[in-house]
């Protein structure tokens, strides 16, 4: 477990009582950041009729996440375009990152995961308030419900969507953790069986090292897609 | 040989249990000690990539996806108009060879209907002059043989006179001479 370590790097920043020193996670948080911003701002340095190879990254890039926010949130979701851009790259940087040998995996810690989904969830939910008012609680009163029912579904309603943030945290910082911690037994495994045995864990390692990086982009997609849904909740009341 | 590997597995295994509880001691992610730093440096490096992305990029991109949009709309739309003109040309042109065949039908049908006038014409004058010809001939011979009788009297009373003056010596009288040759040859007709 000592990967998802983590430790100062540099001096310790204090304000107050809180801990703001500079860590490897937050030096992930800016290579991601930084990647991101460096292969996008070559890929859209140049206007060329035919891309060149980074023009065509970063616009197929666009053009997938534009596709995808337009699908599932409708048109009314164009505004918040660059929002869900910034926010699937930034996890499909941070996944990608942590594929890579002793680098730290930023998504495979709650807190990030959480802080991300709740500034999610929080958001969706002020701009449901804005759009509807009170009749965003209507999200919760699913139409054609029996009226027996009625107080169950909304029970359930609500605790779905409150739960809500915590199930996209969780998805995402279990798939990390888990890929992760699966990688680093089968990599034990090989190490403690040596020459003999290590062969079959080597080639399991080898595969799952595929299946990661399948998990990260997926999930990057997920945790983006996930969002564009809840924003289309917020927006389309379809209820 | 398989009993002996599976031990070393099974001990290997314990082994490795062992070292790794030693130093984990828990999950690192539910450790609160930097939780204040992550979520900040989190918040910062979100937050600019965030600004600048939206900012700057992005509209880059979108510019130019748009410009390349438009420039192939653009393309497409000058290509049909071109299509269109040159299906226009390639009519224009069947047309104009149409009409070309028709007029080169209508100067050949022209052509042959003066030629055969023409040689009618012609056929017609030489027909013509040669009938005048003919009938000309015709009353040329006619000619001759109305005049050939008076001629052969003529001569006949002649040479008759010559020859009676030769003979007898003396001038005979042309008018009984005549007269003479008159009734022989009228007797011969």
């Amino acid at each position: 477990m000592y990967q998802f370590n983590v430790y100062r790097i540099g001096p310790e920043i204090k304000i107050g009582e809180i801990d703001l020193s500079f860590t490897n996670a937050s030096l992930f948080m800016v290579i991601s950041s930084l990647a991101v911003l460096i292969i996008f701002n070559l890929g859209s340095k140049k206007s060329s009729l035919i891309p060149n190879r980074i023009q065509l990254l970063a616009e197929l890039s666009y053009t997938f996440v534009s596709k995808m926010i337009s699908d599932t949130a409708g048109s009314k979701a164009k505004p918040y375009f660059s929002f869900i851009f910034s926010l699937f790259m930034f996890v499909l940087f941070c996944n990608m990152f942590g594929m890579i040998p002793y680098a730290f995996t930023v998504t495979s810690h709650i807190i990030v995961t959480f802080v991300l989904a709740a500034f999610i969830f929080i958001g969706v939910t002020v701009i449901g308030f804005i759009k509807h008012g009170f009749g965003y609680l209507k999200l919760f009163v699913p139409s054609g419900v029996p009226v027996v029912l009625l107080p169950l579904i909304v029970v359930i309603e609500v605790i779905s969507y409150l739960s809500r943030p915590v199930s996209l945290s969780v998805r995402l910082f279990a798939n990390m953790m888990a890929g992760h911690t699966m990688m680093k037994v089968f990599g034990g495994f090989v190490i403690s069986l040596g020459v003999v045995g290590g062969w079959l864990p080597l080639g399991f390692s080898v595969a799952l090292t595929g299946l990661e990086i399948l998990v990260a982009f997926l999930q990057a997609y997920v945790f983006a897609i996930l969002t564009c849904i809840y924003l289309n909740d917020a927006l389309n009341l379809h209820h | 040989m398989f009993l002996k590997f599976s031990q070393i597995t099974f001990f290997y295994f314990l082994l490795l249990s062992q070292v790794n509880g030693a130093e984990s001691g828990g999950m690192p992610q539910l450790n609160p000690e930097f939780w204040f730093s992550q979520i900040f440096w989190l918040i910062i490096t979100f937050g600019f990539m965030f600004v600048v992305l939206s900012k700057l990029v992005l509209p880059k991109i979108s510019e130019n996806l748009e410009t390349r949009k438009a420039q192939i709309s653009e393309n497409i739309e000058s290509a049909e108009k071109q299509r269109l003109e040159s299906e226009n040309k390639i009519k224009e042109y069947d047309k104009l060879i149409l009409e070309s065949k028709n007029e080169a039908k209508n100067y050949f049908n022209q052509a042959r209907e003066k030629i055969l006038k023409d040689v009618d014409k012609k056929r017609e004058n030489l027909e013509k002059e040669i009938n005048e010809e003919i009938s000309k001939a015709e009353k040329e011979i006619e000619d001759l043989k109305n005049k050939s009788p008076d001629k052969v009297r003529k001569i006949a009373i002649e040479t008759s006179s010559d020859l009676i003056k030769q003979v007898i010596g003396v001038d005979v009288n042309n008018s009984s001479i005549s007269a003479i040759v008159e009734d022989i040859s009228r007797k011969r007709n």
